[in-house]
């Protein structure tokens, strides 16, 4: 029974490195929402099992959360965004795919060889989970820089928050209230931050951040 | 012994708040400056009596500080000296402040800062930790900050504050540094654990050069003093004379308690680099004192100048020490001390009178004084025997510290070392020409600003000084005489700390006839200041009867040689920069790349000649300057970093966070 839990623990954390990826060469807004979507949901069903396996019940509220707000709400209030500033269909790509695919595999390397070194002697499954974290938080860094949009800037900052919440169900006794305050500072800075999409639209006429380097008079 | 002392420094931190809260009204330099003046008396009288009476060493832990540590103060024979040097400047600052406070421009900017100056040196002194002792170092170094540029509005006392705060940072690291290689890895900095630890040879090597530097560059050792001629003259005149004559004392008490009593047995190599320094020192010192025309910078240098002095003696000191010759190191460590004291003393008592003549005049520039004799003949005559002292002449102070230091120096041959055999007599030739300069020094110092003819009006009206400074100065000045005339009594004061400090000691001097010392034996040397003095009077009051009395007492005034011009204006007199100029020929084309350009107008042209001057500050240009400029161009440079767009931020907080992990990852 050890060994099935901790089969599916790997399983769904190493599903979530892998949705990041997919989120990698979405070059459509909405498809990349859906991706979104799909990571929040996938790190919910990563939670409950993790809340399973520990017989922590209180991760089970964490799972809801995920569940909830990041698979459901903000996906859906993102694709509103989305489609009331009329930029759904607009395709962006900065990087080359395979580029950003063979970026992305050295940075689960990366992380993967350094979380084994550092955490030798811990949890065989907070260890795994920690390394997998540590490649969504990467993912997610790497998906702010090569993208322009700023909706797509937004995505890859949520699922960077959603690789810290693994690594903090991955350790065990983690309080609930700390989970909680978490989710919310996120909801906070969602709220926030699409506020000032609406607000650059309306100056700009444009969400590309690119409009604003040039407004700041400055060649990139 | 050392909760007083404690509670004497906390009464003075607590003048400071007293000091904000009268700072409008009118008798807030009165209330502040006699409070000082009261409890460093207080504190120099205890000093004074732990020093008399040599009880053990008495410490205190208070729970401050390193919660592992707490706060180690502790009282022994070498604070209880540095504490009678560092009170006795401070009453007499005080005494003096009571008078002068009254021509600040702003006083509310100087009279919170200067009780805490006074208790942060009083506390470097008595700290017996590495924390305490640097905490106390930086809060000396930024109150004394607060007091530079205390006159903010003149933009060149910006900038000597703003040399000055980096200066001392950089001081205040290497001494960090110092006292971590000396703590070592387990974090025993109390002064105990590190006396008891004894230090590789190698890491002793670099405690010594990392101190030499921290502490040098407070007391102004070259090339570390460029701050000191910016800020000393910078602060008000009182200050000016408690950095001048105390603060770089507490410097040199810092050298001598990390290299002498916490550093262990010293190499005999160590003092080739404290001599050199020291030997250097005091020949720049001299020789920029003299290309000067600001009396203070003129003071200020000469500071440098001394410090040299007391850092070749302290060189000499280790030397002996290295070689177990203690009664020699008894004498080296004896001259240097007694230095440090008569050079706070003299040195206090040329600042006030710099300090009275810039508050009678309004200028501190000799070629705008002169004649000042006949207004202020009080502070020129104290004047005059602090330029005595401070020249070594006898029958005064400065005698006999620096007499001591040449026959310390003149035991060299002693030494079995050759290196040392050749340096020491030529670090005793460079103090032997140091001396003769200052001579020079100081004549140019008095003459141009007190005897001649007054060279602007405002020299013209000057008015004597008031009671209070009058009376600091005359207290200092007849120091300066009681020091010089018995010795023997502070040879024998200072025994026991030079006896904590190499085991040896000189011999007892109260007993010698005639009040004379002597310092090794008397078929060797001695010197009788008693005797010098009764005869320089006796023969000055028969010399004086004998004009007076057999001859005609009138004054007579008769017209001056003017050179044969019709109308000998003030302006054709000897000036500051006149006076200097063979001293400029002969040392400083070298020294300094002086040069003179004289331009001498065509026949027929009504047009002046001109003659300029241009001196290089060498040290400056060639260390400081170029490090300014590498600091300007890398700054210009990251500038760049100011105005990059948000993506690129966001890739270089990425690209960090990468090359992090990848260093994490390859770590051996």
């Amino acid at each position: 029974m050890q060994g099935l839990t901790f089969d599916i623990a790997h399983m769904l954390a190493g599903s979530l490195v892998l949705v990041s990826f997919m989120q990698l060469y979405q070059d459509r807004l909405s498809a990349l929402l859906n991706m979104f979507a799909l990571h929040a949901f996938v790190l919910a069903a990563s939670v409950a099992w993790q809340a399973y396996a520990q017989d922590a019940p209180h991760l089970y509220i964490t799972a809801l959360i995920a569940l909830v707000f990041k698979a459901i709400i903000i996906p859906l209030a993102l694709r509103r965004i989305v489609i009331r500033l009329g930029i759904h269909r607009e395709i962006e790509n900065v990087f080359g795919v395979g580029l950003a695919m063979l970026l992305g595999i050295g940075l689960v390397a990366l992380s993967m060889v350094v979380m084994l070194r550092v955490t030798s002697g811990a949890d065989p499954l907070a260890r795994e989970d920690l390394a997998f974290a540590l490649s969504v938080v990467l993912l997610g860094l790497l998906m702010m820089v090569t993208r322009r949009n700023a909706v797509s800037q937004v995505v890859g900052f949520m699922s960077l928050e959603n690789g810290l919440v693994l690594a903090a169900t991955g350790a065990k006794g983690m309080p609930l209230v700390v989970e909680i305050s978490i989710a919310f500072s996120v909801l906070i800075a969602f709220i926030v931050i699409g506020i000032f999409l609406f607000r650059i639209r309306e100056r700009f006429d444009t969400v590309d951040v690119q409009a604003m380097d040039r407004f700041r008079g400055e060649k990139r | 012994m050392i909760s007083y002392a404690l509670f004497g420094v906390l009464a003075l931190v607590a003048i400071a708040p007293i000091a904000v809260a009268l700072s409008a009204s009118p008798n807030a330099i009165s209330v502040v400056y006699g409070a000082c003046l009261i409890v460093t008396l207080i504190l120099f009288l205890l000093a004074l009596e732990t020093l008399f009476s040599h009880p053990a060493a008495s410490t205190v832990t208070l729970p401050l500080g390193l919660p592992w540590l707490g706060a180690h103060f502790r009282i022994d024979p070498l604070s209880a000296f540095f504490l009678v040097t560092v009170n006795l400047g401070g009453a007499a600052a005080s005494l003096f402040a009571l008078g002068y406070g009254r021509h600040e421009e702003a006083p509310q900017r100087v009279l919170p800062f200067f009780p805490v100056y006074l208790a942060a040196m009083n506390l470097v002194v008595l700290a017996d930790d590495a924390f305490t002792f640097l905490v106390s170092w930086e809060f000396m170094s930024l109150s004394s900050w607060a007091l530079v540029i205390a006159n903010h509005r003149v933009q060149e006392n910006m900038r000597a504050g703003y040399v000055y705060l980096l200066m001392a940072s950089f001081g205040t690291l290497t001494l960090l540094l110092a006292f971590g290689l000396l703590g070592g890895g387990d974090g025993a900095y109390a002064f105990d654990a590190i006396r008891a630890a004894h230090p590789e040879i190698g890491t002793a090597a670099l405690v010594l050069i990392l101190a030499l530097i921290g502490a040098g560059s407070k007391a102004g050792l070259v090339p570390l003093h460029a701050w000191l001629p910016l800020a000393h003259p910078a602060a008000p005149s009182h200050v000016s004379a408690l950095m001048s004559g105390v603060m770089t004392k507490v410097a040199v008490y810092g050298f001598i308690r990390i290299t002498f009593d916490l550093l262990g047995s010293p190499q005999w190599w160590w003092s080739l680099v404290v001599l050199g320094v020291g030997g250097v020192t005091a020949v720049m010192g001299v020789l920029y004192a003299l290309m000067q025309s600001d009396l203070k910078r003129v003071l200020a240098y000469s500071t440098i100048e001394n410090i040299g002095l007391i850092f070749a003696s302290l060189g000499l000191a280790l030397a002996f020490k290295a070689y177990g010759m203690d009664a020699a190191a008894a004498l080296a460590l004896t001259a240097a001390l007694l230095h440090v004291f008569n050079h706070a003393l003299f040195k206090s008592l040329l600042f006030f009178g710099a300090g009275s003549v810039r508050a009678a005049t309004g200028t501190r520039d000799m070629e705008q004084l002169g004649g000042l004799i006949h207004r202020m003949p009080q502070t020129a005559f104290v004047f005059l025997v602090g330029c005595t002292a401070i020249s070594a002449l006898p029958p005064l102070n400065g005698f006999v510290s620096e007499w001591l230091s040449f026959q310390a120096i003149l035991l060299s041959p002693q030494l079995p070392s050759w290196g040392l055999k050749l340096m020491v007599p030529a670090v005793g030739a460079l103090l032997a020409l140091s001396a003769a300069l200052a001579g020079a020094c100081f004549v140019r110092a008095f003459g141009i600003t007190f005897l001649g003819r007054p060279r602007s009006s405002a020299a013209e009206t000057a008015q004597e000084t008031d009671t209070n400074s009058l009376a600091a100065m005359y207290a200092l000045a007849a120091a300066c005489l009681i020091a010089g005339v018995l010795p023997g009594l502070f040879i024998d004061t200072l025994a026991p700390v030079v006896q904590q400090l190499t085991g040896g000691r000189l011999p007892v001097q109260t007993g010698a006839e005639w009040m004379s010392i002597v310092p090794i034996a008397e078929s060797r040397s001695s010197y009788t200041g008693m005797l010098v003095f009764a005869f320089m009077f006796i023969t000055g009051m028969i010399t004086a009867f004998a004009i007076h009395r057999l001859a005609s007492d009138k004054i007579r005034r008769g017209p001056a040689w003017g050179c044969g011009y019709p109308d000998a204006s003030p302006l054709t007199q000897y000036s500051a920069s006149s006076f200097a100029q063979p001293i400029r020929r002969v040392f400083g084309s070298l020294v300094f790349r002086a040069r003179e350009i004289g331009e001498m107008p065509p026949p027929g042209s009504s047009a002046p000649a001109k003659l300029t001057v241009q001196v290089r500050d060498l040290i400056w240009d060639a260390l400081y300057a170029p490090i300014a400029t590498a600091v300007g161009f890398i700054a210009v440079r990251l500038n760049y970093l100011q105005f990059l767009t948000i993506r690129s931020y966001l890739t270089l907080v990425f690209a960090a966070l990468v090359i992090l992990l990848m260093v994490l990852a390859t770590w051996p």
